[in-house]
């Protein structure tokens, strides 16, 4: 049966969210004749929707609706409602994202086998690794189009990326380079090489960068396999006695709610939504919220050890011109404990425009140290440090029956501390930040404290043992055979780099597990 | 002089004698502000006029930027002078007037040194006037296009094709 799809019909898989998990696992399934309702919160918004405008196109993209924060992190201080930076639209937040994608290490697959017992950290290895992610990896590169990746070139340096890369030469860095980017740097796969315009976060207008909204989710709709429902909230999912799952309750834009009935669901709403949503499903048969027998859903809360660091010259840079994120320096990335910590961090270009740089580089700051800074914009270099942080059981996204969204519905409390570990590799990366600069002639350098989280990870982990985490291998929920996890969520560990490429290789090969147990018959 | 002792209805002369104190603007008689070099004018309908000047002081000392005329902060502020926000801010304006008295000035508008007026903002600063006032700023002032050039920022640049021919790699000093 071809789409639209009937509410009662329960031969569907259901996949909630369109960002890099639900909107390439919708696609990928669509493309093999699954039929696929996906359900999308947010509306639809394409290349000549986006703004170059950085708080208009907040206001077009950002998933605002009430959240609350508590633990010591400084955003729940600065942005106490605003834990993440994330998007509410068709395609999610692979509209906003900068396209950085980097395999994990082979380590990294392996963190407490690698990391030892690292105290307070709930460390776990992945169930999967290096050698079985290789092929869907590659997959996903060829889909994103990464730069340097099987055969493609990688893009030129901007000006903020050619300050970086002197400093970190001076400094005696060696693995610097454009980065390995879902931009094109060459016409690619039906979209325009990079034009170099800014406002990567912003949405790109050119269709250069890769997001789910105008690649895999029109492709999935073409085959006449794939549903995408807009301004579709959900707002519980549905079991029967034999405790399968049997559909999904949402509110559509007007209120009004819907039940559709599904063979399989499949949740993709990143790490907040996800979890928020199998403990708004509670039942009397799954008091804790579904798929929660471990007592994990929506703990070990990670959100990368981030940081900036931006640096002023006494001459111009105009940081801005060109691609947001526009190399990297892979050097700190490694596990080396005699940096006195675990794990590792990538350092990042960066540009924000004056309307953010005022909102982020010292939020809370006032007076002339703070406007000082911001008068010697068009003299700024910018970078990003992305690392590794540690899984802790406490830091968890829960039910906050106090607040209700719009919908009446429980809203998520996001709460995160910092681990030793953490701070320790924060404070290197901002002194190694520092000294990339400072090799390079800045006069005055910012430790920038982290912004409200664009990585958000772990929630729903995967583990081997039931015991231990939400899902198995296949994103599959121990306790539910028909419901997976298909974001950031199930993510064990958060490894050094960012993460959507990992999540765009998980939903490629949890489609084709799904596909081949519903052909099977087993699922 | 001892300021504090001022009379307490304000004529022309004497707010403007305070405005050019602090060298921002003056009061020109019911409801009408103006820049002294007249770079600005606005009407307030809901604050008072010496509020509000002093509310205008008040952004530029926050965020102080020499090079941003006072018609920006002007327009930051703006958003106050209304029936939803003047009694806060009335209130809010008069204990920074009532600090400024219990160091020796007649009122904050009048305190001469950008830091002392500064010193009167950190005593208050974890109010929630004050941060009302300061987080609104964020955006009120920092997001009018018309002040970006006067960071250098370029803004959009779509319509112009991005800066893939227009200088994206044009670093010359390096």
């Amino acid at each position: 049966m071809a789409a639209p799809f009937d509410l009662n019909d329960d031969t569907v898989v259901v996949v909630i969210g369109t960002g890099a998990g639900g909107g390439v696992l919708a696609n990928e399934l669509a493309q093999k004749g699954v039929s696929v309702v996906a359900l999308e919160a947010g509306g639809r918004y394409l290349p000549e929707d986006y703004v170059n405008d950085e708080w208009e196109s907040f206001g077009q993209l950002a998933w605002v609706d009430p959240r609350t924060t508590s633990g010591d992190w400084r955003v729940s201080k600065d942005f106490s409602g605003l834990p993440a930076w994330i998007v509410k639209a068709v395609g999610g937040t692979t509209t906003h994202w900068a396209g950085a994608s980097l395999r994990f290490q082979p380590h990294e697959w392996k963190g407490a086998t690698t990391y030892g017992n690292v105290q307070g950290a709930n460390l776990l290895d992945w169930p999967i690794g290096a050698e079985e992610m290789e092929p869907w990896y590659a997959k996903a590169e060829d889909k994103l189009g990464v730069t340097r990746t099987n055969g493609r070139p990688g893009l030129p340096g901007n000006n903020n990326y050619l300050v970086f890369e002197k400093g970190a030469r001076g400094l005696g860095y060696k693995d610097v380079h454009t980065g390995r980017m879902a931009i094109n740097a060459e016409d690619y796969d039906e979209r325009l090489p990079c034009q170099q315009t800014g406002f990567c976060f912003q949405g790109c207008k050119w269709g250069a960068k890769w997001s789910s909204a105008y690649t895999d989710i029109p492709r999935g709709e073409a085959t006449g396999n794939l549903e995408v429902r807009e301004h579709a909230h959900v707002a519980r999912i549905l079991h029967n006695n034999d405790g399968k799952v049997t559909g999904v309750e949402y509110f559509d834009k007007d209120g009004n709610l819907h039940m559709q009935k599904a063979r399989i669901v499949c949740v993709a709403g990143n790490s907040f939504e996800s979890p928020r949503m199998l403990l708004n499903s509670a039942s009397s048969m799954f008091p804790d919220g579904l798929a929660n027998s471990s007592g994990q859903v929506g703990r070990n809360y990670m959100r990368h050890m981030t940081g900036s660091v931006y640096a002023v010259f006494d001459k111009p840079v105009r940081m801005w011109r060109g691609t947001t994120m526009a190399g990297i320096i892979q050097d700190e990335s490694r596990h080396d404990p005699s940096r006195g910590f675990v794990g590792g961090y990538e350092m990042e270009t960066l540009a924000l425009g004056v309307p953010f740089m005022a909102a982020f580089l010292d939020p809370g700051a006032w007076g002339r140290e703070f406007t000082s800074a911001l008068d010697q914009y068009e003299n700024m270099a910018g970078m990003w440090l992305v690392g590794e942080d540690m899984p802790q059981e406490t830091n968890r996204v829960t039910l906050n029956h106090d607040v209700k969204d719009q919908w009446g519905l429980p809203v998520a409390n996001v709460h995160f501390s910092d681990h030793p570990n953490d701070i320790a590799m924060r404070n290197h990366a901002y002194k190694q930040g520092q000294a990339v600069y400072e090799a390079v002639g800045a006069t005055r350098t910012f430790p920038t404290p982290p912004y409200p989280s664009t990585h958000n990870l772990g929630t729903n982990r995967m583990s081997e043992n039931p015991r231990d985490g939400v899902v198995n291998r296949w994103g599959q929920t121990h306790d539910i055979t028909n419901l997976f996890i298909s974001d950031g969520s199930q993510f064990t560990t958060g490894a050094a780099e960012n993460p959507t490429l990992t999540i765009v290789a998980l939903a490629i090969r949890q489609a084709d597990h799904i596909a081949s147990e519903m052909s099977a018959g087993t699922l | 002089m001892n300021k504090a002792d001022g009379p307490k209805g304000l004529s022309r002369r004497q707010l403007l004698l305070r405005a050019s104190v602090a060298g921002a603007s003056f009061v020109i008689g019911s409801g009408f502000i103006a820049a002294r070099d007249a770079a600005w004018a606005t009407e307030v309908s809901n604050l008072k006029p010496e509020t509000f000047a002093t509310l205008v002081q008040m952004a530029r000392d926050i965020y102080p930027h020499d090079r941003i005329a006072d018609e920006f902060y002007v327009i930051a502020v703006q958003g106050y002078d209304n029936s939803d926000h003047a009694e806060e801010v009335e209130a809010g304006i008069a204990v920074l007037d009532a600090a400024a008295r219990g160091r020796g000035h007649t009122g904050y508008l009048d305190t001469g040194w950008e830091r002392d007026r500064v010193d009167i903002l950190r005593n208050m600063e974890e109010s929630a006037f004050f941060q009302k006032i300061r987080g609104g700023l964020v955006t009120g002032l920092y997001n009018q296009k018309a002040v970006w050039p006067i960071f250098g920022y370029e803004g959009e640049s779509y319509s112009k094709g991005g800066y893939v021919d227009r200088g994206f790699n044009d670093i010359n000093w390096l």
